[in-house]
């Protein structure tokens, strides 16, 4: 059975399933159309897999923001395998490409999806870290709606005291979701928040608690300290905690991310990732380098502006998105 | 590693070159071959990359660089310029309106960092021209959008217009226009909500909001981590607005900014000011040349020899001068000197604009700490005079004073007392090496542009 094949099996397979690729579909309309038709005509321009073949995928894979070391990497074992399989024409290729761009992802242990470390019975804490303007807040917003949707009892904590009119952003989100936000006054020390937050929850019998921070950028040392103490603070209070380090990377974002992914990790021992604006024409494909290099999965996905349209992460839905045209074509 | 400048990339490339004297044409191949990686690697859009590594390349294959002796700096100087070119001269100027007010529009994708700029830019009109200008509270959508325009005009002490969320920007914008009338303010910035520039609809919107305010200046705010996507998102944004300028933020990062010349090039609009900072006052003008640079890794050495000028005192630069020579470098002076380097701004800033700096053995992993330079003041000031002037005088209990003194532990003393020695060593070398005399040269400071 063909790559594509299985995927389309996979998404055909059941209704909930079903939602989730069309979703992925809507959402990274762009983001296919662009990458896939490229692939395509890449495929109807080139009979034969030749270098100038391999010099055109180079430079899909670069604009997708892969990274010029990743694409490197990819397009040798790209060949390698073309000569393994004595593969000559470039529709054969087209498997090759996909099942590569999801192994650089999924690894050896062929893990496509994560999910997130929830507590039975007890608080689990979640930190969102990211640089300034990635949607932090925003995403703190949707995932909280996603899990009182699940039942779960969410408070949320404003550790963004900095930046004008954030306490209030949350609070707004706090009030649209249904869930009781605690903050202070902006100026004030973030871990005192926090701490504060992670004793309302206890007291409230919460389920989850969802810290937001100030955006910050990775260079800046005493900012990243600061973020080390906040995580320090939440340490201390439950040992296990934070039991999600998320931080959250904007689709746009181009090789600056790597350094983001590396610095936040050292900082707060990042367990996740969260891609957001991948509405846009952004392909994001830096997660990949991320995920090969540092070994962080992508956990969620922003998919626009509403407060549902956050997935969870899917590397087959993901490289299906970016191939569904190929795989639409396959059927006809 | 990623980000490897490009004279380091080009260095590694003619050390693997064999044979002696002229270089040949496979090698121009290869030297052009690494200035491709290096744009890529700083995020220039691969379009705009292929079109500057023709020209780079047609231009090296030229006598220049294949008779010159020092082919990497050839190639380098060569980039620099076609980069310069392309990113064009210096243009910070802000338009005035003839009747009153000035209308400027500020548009982007969402987390540009639109609102901050807007205030930024009030500041700097205010600060630097003069001018009154009124805050336009248009972000209708973005949670606490108006909220944080309104807590930045409270920091400014400057008026901010807004209707509220129920109001179409369209509306909010006219109206601000009337308000800035009445009260004769000069500038009016309309803060509008980030769209992505796919999205139809709140496309339409900016432009009905174009037609009826007839903005002066449209500036297009991009985040200077932008990858391959910048040349979309400033594309569109300026084939449906016609934007008269670009203002990069976040550029105090450590992104080399290579969506600075996607930008430039596909839009060919100036890109007029660059965010600094956090702070309210950190718009700075941009500067073309140093983009360049800092998009090829080469460090920003104009912004540090302007900085240097800035805040170094020039007698006490030739009185430390003289000390250095005769070797009376006492920690006194050394107390000075630090004063000074701390007047320029924050330690990992400075080391960041050194060419070079990066590559040196242990600059590359040390974490500047502007702690550290408080800790040094505070164990030099608990040394007695007499101490200060000669450090011979040291033993265990003196040590143990200063600890106690400066809160630091006896380890550290003791770690800056040999620092200070091994630096006066190095002193001495360095004026010997002045004299003329057979001194070596220092190693490790492989400067670029050598």
């Amino acid at each position: 059975m063909s790559f594509f094949k299985k995927l389309k099996d996979k998404f055909s397979g059941s209704e909930e399933e079903h939602d989730v690729s069309d979703k992925y579909k809507s959402g990274l309309t762009k983001t296919r159309d662009t990458f896939s038709t490229k692939i395509n005509n890449l495929v109807a321009r080139y009979r034969k897999v030749d270098e100038d073949f391999f010099e055109d995928l180079e430079e899909i894979l670069i604009q997708a923001d892969v990274g010029v070391t990743t694409v490197m990497d990819l397009i040798d074992e790209l060949k390698m395998e073309v000569k393994r399989q004595n593969i000559k024409d470039t529709e054969g290729v087209k498997d090759v490409i996909s099942e590569k761009l999801v192994e650089i992802y999924a690894g050896e242990d062929d893990i496509t999806k994560e999910s997130l470390t929830l507590k039975e019975n007890d608080l689990s804490v979640y930190l969102f870290v990211g640089v300034n303007g990635v949607g932090k807040t925003t995403s703190i917003g949707k995932l909280a709606h996603q899990l009182t949707e699940q039942g779960k009892k969410v408070v949320l904590v404003a550790g963004d005291t900095f930046r004008a009119g954030a306490i209030e952003q949350l609070q707004v989100w706090g009030e649209r979701v249904g869930v009781e936000v605690v903050k202070h006054r902006e100026g004030s020390d973030p871990s005192a928040v926090i701490y504060d937050g992670i004793q309302a929850a206890k007291s409230r019998n919460a389920d989850v608690l969802l810290c937001d921070t100030a955006g910050r950028l990775q260079n800046k040392v005493n900012l990243m300290n600061e973020l080390s103490k906040v995580k320090r603070v939440i340490e201390r209070e439950i040992p296990d905690a934070p039991h999600e380090v998320l931080l959250v990377l904007d689709a746009t974002t181009g090789q600056n991310a790597l350094s983001q992914a590396k610095t936040f990790a050292q900082a707060t021992n990042v367990t996740g990732i969260v891609l957001t604006k991948l509405d846009g024409t952004a392909k994001g494909g830096i997660v990949l380098a991320i995920r090969k290099e540092l070994n962080i999965p992508v956990k969620f996905v922003g998919l626009g502006e509403k407060v549902t349209d956050l997935e969870a992460f899917d590397a087959h839905a993901f490289v299906y998105g970016l191939f569904a045209d190929m795989i639409e074509s396959d059927k006809a | 590693m990623a980000f490897e400048g490009l004279s380091e990339r080009l260095q590694q490339t003619i050390k693997k070159m064999t044979g002696k004297g002229k270089v040949s044409e496979q090698d121009v191949k290869e030297m052009t071959r690494e200035v491709r990686l290096a744009l890529l690697e700083a995020d220039v859009n691969f379009k705009v990359v292929k079109d500057l590594v023709k020209r780079i390349k047609e231009r090296a294959v030229g006598q220049d660089v294949m008779e010159s002796l020092t082919p990497g700096q050839q190639v380098i100087k060569i980039v620099k310029e076609e980069l310069t070119a392309l990113m064009g001269g210096e243009q910070s100027k802000i338009a005035v309106s003839e009747r009153p007010p000035t209308v400027i529009m500020m548009v982007g994708l969402q987390g540009a960092g639109k609102t901050t700029t807007t205030g930024k830019l009030a500041n700097l009109l205010r600060k630097k021209h003069n001018r009154k200008p009124l805050l336009v509270a248009a972000d209708v959508y973005r949670p606490a959008a108006i909220n944080q325009l309104e807590t930045l005009g409270k920091q400014l002490d400057l008026p901010v217009f807004s209707l509220g969320t129920e109001a179409s920007p369209i509306d909010i914008a006219n109206q601000a226009i009337d308000k800035a009338k009445e009260e004769h303010l000069d500038y009016v910035i309309i803060d509008t909500a980030g769209r992505l520039h796919v999205d139809e609809h709140l496309m339409d919107e900016l432009q009905q909001i174009k037609q009826n305010v007839t903005p002066d200046e449209i500036f297009l705010v991009v985040d200077s981590m932008t990858g391959q996507d910048a040349v979309n998102v400033a594309e569109s944004f300026d084939q449906q607005l016609d934007v008269t300028g670009v203002v990069l933020t976040k550029l105090d990062g450590d992104t080399r900014g290579g969506a600075a010349l996607s930008i430039k090039a596909v839009t060919n609009k100036p890109i007029k000011f660059a965010g600094m900072g956090e702070k309210l006052d950190e718009l700075e003008a941009f500067h073309p040349e140093r983009m360049a640079s800092r998009i090829l890794g080469m460090g920003d050495v104009l912004s540090l020899i302007e900085k240097a000028q800035d805040n170094v005192d020039q007698k006490k630069a030739q009185e430390l001068e003289e000390k250095m020579r005769s070797a009376t470098f006492t920690f006194d002076d050394f107390l000075e000197q630090m004063d000074q380097v701390k007047s320029m701004g924050p330690l990992e800033d400075l080391i960041g604009m050194i060419p070079g700096a990066n590559k040196m053995k242990g600059l590359k992993n040390v974490q500047f700490d502007d702690k550290q330079l408080v800790h040094v003041e505070a164990i030099i000031q608990s040394m007695t005079k007499k101490e200060r002037e000669d450090p011979s005088l040291m033993n265990a209990s003196r040590k143990k004073r200063i600890a106690k003194g400066s809160g630091r532990p006896v380890s550290e003393v003791n770690r800056l007392l040999k620092q200070f020695d091994e630096m006066k060593k190095m002193m001495k070398q360095m004026t010997n090496m002045q004299k003329g005399k057979k001194g070596k040269k220092g190693k490790g400071f492989n400067f670029p542009f050598m």
